[in-house]
C-alpha cells in the first residue's frame, strides 16, 4: 500500500501498523464487512416478498394453499433457526444437482446415494467443476441468501398476518359499501394502511437479520468472523507481520461494527415510524394530529 | 451392525464425556438410524442444561438489571441501560467468540484476590470450557434481553395498583415484594416464555463458536451435523434435530403456561394475558 512497507520488520510502531493494516488480507477483512452490508439489504426485502407471499396465502380462499401458508409461517417455530441455515443450503444444493442428474444423464445407471456419497455425473454438478472460482463464490453467497430469506420470510409473514389482521375491520366493510371489490378494498384501503402496524415486528426483524449475518461463517463463506480468526491468531516470525494472539481485539472490532449497525439502525426506525404515523388511526398519529404536525 | 439397544446403551450418555458409553463415535458406513436418533438425544443433555441454567441465574440478575434501568437515579439507570443495549445491540454468535478469545488470555493459575483476612483464588481455567464459559455468556445475555421485558412490564403497571398500595400503607420492600414484583411478573410472563424459548434455541450456537467440543461430547446440533459431515445426508440428522427441537419447545410452553396460570389464578378467564408465539427474541 505504503512505499515504505518494503520491509515491516524495521519499521516504528506507526508505519509498522499503517501497513499491516492496509495488507492484502486485511483489504479482504475490511471487504468481508461490505458483504455482510450486502447480504443485509438482498436478504431483507427478498424475505419481505416471501413474508408478503406467505400472509397472503394464509388469507386465500383456497384451502391447500391456506395450509401451505400455515405450514411455511410455522417452520420456524420450535425449531433453531440454526438448523434451517445448515439444512436448506446443503439440502437445496443436493436437489439440484438430483434435478440436472435427471435432465443431462437420464442415461447414467448408477445410483447417486452410493453409501455415503452422494455423486451425479460430471455435467450434473452445479456449478459445473470447470467454472471459474468467482462462480462459486456467487454459488456459495446465493444458497445463503436464499437460507436467509427464507427463514426470515417465514418471521415476516408471521408480522405482516398479524398487521392485515390490525386494520379496523370497519373499513373494509365501509370500503365494500362504497361496492369495491375484495382485491380493490385490498389494494386501496387495507395495504396502505397496514405498514404502521407491521413497522414494529419488522423493525424488530431487521435487527434479528442483522443479528443473525455472523451465521454465514457456518455457510463457509470467507466472512467477518472468518477473517477475525484467520487475521488475529498468533503469527511466527515465519510471516511478514509477527504478532502474538490478536484475535480478542479483532472481535471487539466486529461487536463494536454491530453495536453500530443496530444503534443507526434504531435511529432509523424511529424516524420512519415518525412518517408511517402521520394521519393514522393510532395513539402515535393522535398526538401528532393534536401537536399540529 | 448395532442392534438399536446397542447404540442406545453405547450412545445414549456419550455426550458427558469419552468415560460414559462407547468411546469412539460411529463413522462412515457404520453409522445406523438408531445411532443417529440415541447420539442427538444424548446432545440435547447440553442444551438443556445451558438453558435451564442460564434462564434460572439470568431471571435475577434480570430483576436486578430491569430495577435499574427503571430506577430515577442516573447512577443505577446509565450503567443498566448500557448493559442491556450491549447485549441486545450485539449477535450473540459474536458474543461468544469474544468471549472465548478473552477467557483464552485469562491467565492459567487463576486470579488471588486479596481481601485483608482472606485469600480468595478465583478459578479462570474452567472458563475455556463449554459447560462454565459458555453459560457465563448465556447468562449474560438472556440477562439482558430478560430485564428488556421486565423493564417494559414495570413500566406497564396500572397506576391504580401502585396507588392502592400507598393507601395501604406498604412501602419499599413490601410494596415490591407483594405488588410491583408479581404484577410485573404476570405482565411479563408471556414474553418471557418466548424469551425462554429462543434461549434454548440459541443453546444450539455454543459448539459453532469457538468452544471446542471435549472428546467430541457436543450438544444435538453439534452431533446433527457431525452426522450430516460424514453421511453426507443432510435430510435425516437435521429433521431428527428438529423433532427434539419442537418438543422441548412444547415442554417448555407446557410450564411456562402452568406458571402463568398460577400468576394470573386470582383474574377473571378473559383479563388473563395469554402466550402469543413471537419470534422478537432471537439473538
Amino acid at each position: 500500500m505504503f512505499a515504505f512497507c518494503a520491509d515491516p520488520s524495521a519499521l516504528p510502531q506507526w508505519q509498522w501498523f499503517a501497513c499491516y493494516l492496509t495488507s492484502g488480507t486485511h483489504l479482504a477483512f475490511y471487504w468481508s464487512f461490505v458483504v455482510v452490508i450486502v447480504l443485509i439489504l438482498l436478504a431483507a426485502p427478498a424475505s419481505l416478498l416471501l413474508g408478503f407471499g406467505g400472509a397472503l396465502a394464509q388469507r386465500s380462499r383456497y384451502a391447500p394453499l391456506r395450509w401451505f401458508g400455515a405450514g411455511y409461517t410455522s417452520m420456524v417455530r420450535g425449531v433453531p433457526d440454526i438448523v434451517f441455515f445448515l439444512f436448506v443450503p446443503i439440502a437445496v444444493d443436493q436437489s439440484l444437482e438430483f434435478l440436472m442428474h435427471q435432465i443431462r444423464c437420464p442415461d447414467w445407471d448408477l445410483p447417486i446415494r452410493r453409501g455415503n456419497d452422494f455423486l451425479v455425473c460430471p455435467a450434473a454438478k452445479v456449478p459445473l467443476s470447470t467454472s471459474p472460482s468467482w462462480v462459486h463464490d456467487f454459488y456459495a453467497f446465493g444458497l445463503a441468501l436464499l437460507a436467509f430469506a427464507l427463514v426470515f420470510g417465514a418471521f415476516a409473514a408471521n408480522t405482516l398476518r398479524g398487521a392485515m389482521e390490525a386494520v379496523p375491520k370497519a373499513q373494509i366493510e365501509t370500503a365494500e359499501a362504497y361496492g369495491m371489490t375484495r382485491g380493490q378494498a385490498f389494494r386501496r384501503v387495507l395495504l396502505p394502511q397496514m405498514w404502521v402496524y407491521a413497522l414494529p415486528g419488522l423493525s424488530n426483524l431487521w435487527m434479528i437479520l442483522i443479528k443473525a449475518t455472523p451465521l454465514l461463517f457456518l455457510l463457509g463463506i470467507q466472512d467477518i468472523v472468518f477473517w477475525a480468526r484467520e487475521l488475529g491468531g498468533a503469527k511466527t516470525s515465519l510471516y511478514t507481520y509477527p504478532h502474538p494472539d490478536w484475535r480478542v481485539w479483532y472481535f471487539l472490532v466486529v461487536l463494536i461494527f454491530y453495536l453500530l449497525l443496530t444503534w443507526v439502525s434504531q435511529f432509523g426506525f424511529e424516524r420512519l415510524m415518525g412518517r408511517l404515523s402521520v394521519g393514522q388511526a393510532t395513539a402515535g398519529g393522535e398526538r401528532m394530529r393534536k401537536a399540529g404536525l | 451392525m448395532r442392534t438399536c439397544w446397542e447404540s442406545f446403551e453405547g450412545y445414549f450418555l456419550r455426550a458427558l464425556g469419552r468415560e460414559f458409553g462407547q468411546p469412539l463415535l460411529p463413522r462412515g458406513l457404520d453409522i445406523t438410524l438408531c445411532d443417529q436418533f440415541a447420539l442427538i438425544a444424548s446432545g440435547l443433555m447440553w442444551n438443556v442444561y445451558l438453558a435451564v441454567v442460564s434462564l434460572v441465574a439470568g431471571f435475577f440478575l434480570a430483576t436486578a438489571l430491569a430495577l435499574g434501568k427503571f430506577s430515577e437515579r442516573a447512577v443505577l439507570q446509565r450503567p443498566a441501560a448500557a448493559f442491556i443495549f450491549l447485549f441486545r445491540g450485539s449477535p450473540l454468535f459474536i458474543q461468544f467468540f469474544f468471549a472465548y478469545e478473552a477467557f483464552v488470555l485469562l491467565p492459567r493459575a487463576g486470579f488471588v484476590i486479596n481481601l485483608f483476612f482472606v485469600e480468595i483464588t478465583a478459578e479462570t481455567r474452567w472458563l475455556t470450557r463449554a459447560w462454565a464459559g459458555a453459560l457465563v455468556v448465556l447468562w449474560l445475555n438472556t440477562s439482558a434481553y430478560t430485564a428488556e421485558i421486565f423493564y417494559g412490564a414495570l413500566r406497564a403497571i396500572p397506576r391504580g395498583d401502585l396507588e392502592a398500595a400507598d393507601a395501604y400503607g406498604m412501602s419499599g420492600w413490601a410494596r415490591f415484594r407483594r405488588i410491583v414484583w408479581p404484577t410485573m411478573l404476570r405482565l411479563a410472563w408471556p414474553s418471557y416464555t418466548n424469551e425462554a424459548i429462543f434461549l434454548t434455541h440459541a443453546t444450539t450456537l455454543v459448539f459453532f463458536s469457538g468452544f471446542p467440543a471435549w472428546q467430541q461430547s457436543g450438544d444435538a446440533l453439534y452431533y446433527a451435523r457431525y452426522f450430516a459431515d460424514q453421511t453426507f445426508n443432510p435430510f435425516i440428522s437435521y429433521p431428527i434435530v428438529a423433532v427434539y427441537f419442537i418438543g422441548l419447545t412444547l415442554a417448555i410452553i407446557w410450564l411456562f403456561g402452568a406458571a402463568n396460570r398460577r400468576l394470573n389464578r386470582h383474574l377473571p378467564q378473559e383479563a388473563r394475558s395469554r402466550f402469543r408465539f413471537r419470534p422478537q427474541y432471537i439473538r
